[in-house]
């Protein structure tokens, strides 16, 4: 008796919020990491579907279901740390679904991630992660180190395979300040949750060929935080030039990407003040070099 | 067959209220004190790991006397409450009195229900926009919830200590004049008149820690040195 209690008290301790709302609220979970029994008919992935149900939803093919989709993030290393970009533009099919959506959040004070995929789950992932790694802090008293935290998420991710297979994929890129080691690092994800430590710098989402291209050229080793800062709108200026899902800087309405620095103080916003005056700069050098292309 | 005394519902209550009440006192005093720049929470601790202050949410701290396991365990409870409830809502929807009344059942629910009572003492703070929009809460072990003004007082000595922060307390204190005010509580019972920084534990939840460092989460653990640099400046 003593020990079955004693194995039920060690059992049910946990510093992972998902655990616990997965054992509590499972109805609150993120769409794909929800269980099986909870999810929407429609949602279910292939081979578990219910002998002779198929519902409509299912029957429509995934890839032209209508939901929104993020597009190009582009993460950098630099001499302090590390700093992460992405436009503006969310799409549907043809469609601008918006203009102003934030792809790029801080997850925690010293790491932040950017999303690229279906939108909805994305978020509903993102704000699963801050508080993942906000209460693992508040219940053990200290930070998840930094490679924790990427597995972590690369855990959600995987768990969000039943999604991807039906079109609804979700792809991170996260980056952090390794504060034992004192540099900034970057992980890239695949669809099976899949990590992926990169060097020097990154890309992902329907843009990042061509931004990944600009980095190539543009990106140099110990950049000052200002070059950086501009080698990343410029990146993103270079996917959207050619990726039509892919938002360029906005003047007309005042619209920058957002770009969150990590360094050994924490993780910050670059304010839209810098952003403007960056692309603004780069807006006027191709101006100024007429080039076509 | 072996006959079972009858023992008043008075009687029984009364009993585990005392066996309750003996364990807290063998405890060391906390002092929650609410103040013009936050609320200051200070706890006579002697270890740097096993705390009795925690941060449950943006602007919810909390801090208890009596046993350890019994209190870190409705510390985490409240801590997944808490992130529950402002996941699934919203951030600002997490309040202390919502927590109070959650921590108020379930120590009731102990006291009556249980083998034997919890033997702790809770103080559930939420820090405001000024210093009259702060929540001081007081949890006893029979779930009994009082809802205090200025400071909260808990533990073994909570008598002596609350007259010594009562005649000291204003609304206009400082955290430097609200951590020495609950220091010289603290010593209230005690042949020597300072304590070492290494024998307390202090938190802060900063009322100004959006407008001033643009952070959300309030609270914030003073490392022993930072209470040494509080402590020396001069008022």
């Amino acid at each position: 008796m003593q020990e079955t209690t004693a194995n039920q008290v060690a059992a049910n301790a946990t510093s992972s919020f998902t655990e616990h709302l997965q054992r509590e609220r499972p109805g609150l979970m993120p769409l794909g990491l929800m269980p099986l029994g909870l999810m929407p008919l429609g949602f279910m992935p292939p081979g578990h579907m219910p002998y002779g149900q198929v519902p409509a939803a299912a029957q429509t093919a995934a890839g032209a279901l209508q939901v929104p989709h993020g597009t190009t993030i582009v993460a950098l290393t630099y001499a302090g740390g590390v700093l992460m970009a992405g436009d503006r533009r969310a799409t549907m099919g043809n469609v601008i679904a918006s203009r102003h959506i934030e792809k790029v959040f801080p997850a925690d004070q010293y790491s932040v991630l950017g999303i690229a995929g279906t939108a909805g789950i994305a978020l509903d992932i993102t704000r699963l992660f801050q508080v993942e790694l906000e209460h693992y802090e508040k219940i053990e008293g200290t930070l998840l180190s930094l490679d924790g935290k990427a597995n972590r998420l690369g855990a959600m991710i995987r768990g969000n395979l039943p999604m991807a297979m039906q079109g609804l994929a979700v792809v991170p890129l996260f980056a952090g300040f390794d504060r034992p080691a004192g540099l900034g690092r970057l992980f890239s994800y695949d669809v099976t949750g899949g990590r992926y430590e990169e060097q020097e710098h990154h890309t992902v989402g329907s843009g990042s060929m061509f931004a990944r291209g600009a980095l190539k050229k543009l990106w140099r080793p110990n950049l000052s935080e200002q070059d950086a800062v501009a080698v990343a709108v410029e990146a993103l200026y270079d996917a959207a030039d050619d990726d039509s899902a892919t938002g360029g800087p906005d003047p007309v309405r005042q619209l920058w990407p957002v770009v969150y620095i990590v360094n050994r103080s924490g993780a910050v916003r670059v304010p839209e003040r810098e952003l403007a005056a960056v692309a603004g700069t780069i807006i006027e050098s191709r101006a100024v070099a007429q080039r076509e292309a | 067959m072996t006959q079972q005394f009858y023992v008043s519902p008075e009687q029984l209550m009364k009993d585990r209220a005392d066996f309750a009440r003996k364990g807290i006192a063998r405890g060391r005093s906390v002092v929650v004190i609410s103040c013009r720049d936050g609320i200051a929470l200070v706890a006579e601790n002697p270890s740097p790991s096993l705390h009795k202050i925690g941060e449950i949410y943006d602007k919810i701290a909390f801090a208890a006397v009596g046993k350890y396991n019994e209190f870190e365990s409705l510390r985490q409870a409240g801590v997944r409450y808490a992130d529950v409830r402002g996941y699934s809502y919203d951030r600002e929807d997490v309040t202390a009195r919502g927590l109070a009344s959650v921590y108020a059942q379930s120590l009731g629910a102990v006291f009556t229900a249980e083998q034997k009572p919890f033997e702790v003492e809770l103080a559930v703070a939420e820090v405001g926009p000024a210093p009259d929009a702060d929540h001081l809460y007081r949890l006893t072990f029979d779930g009994s919830i009082a809802d205090e003004n200025g400071f909260i007082v808990m533990g073994g000595q909570a008598d002596k200590v609350s007259g010594a922060v009562a005649a000291g307390w204003h609304s206009e204190l400082d955290f430097a004049g609200a951590i020495k005010l609950a220091l010289a509580g603290l010593v209230a019972d005690k042949e020597t008149t300072t304590l070492p920084a290494s024998a307390v534990e202090v938190a802060v939840l900063d009322r100004g820690s959006e407008s001033a460092r643009g952070i959300r989460r309030a609270f914030r653990r003073l490392e022993d040195s930072d209470i040494v640099a509080l402590l020396a400046e001069e008022n």
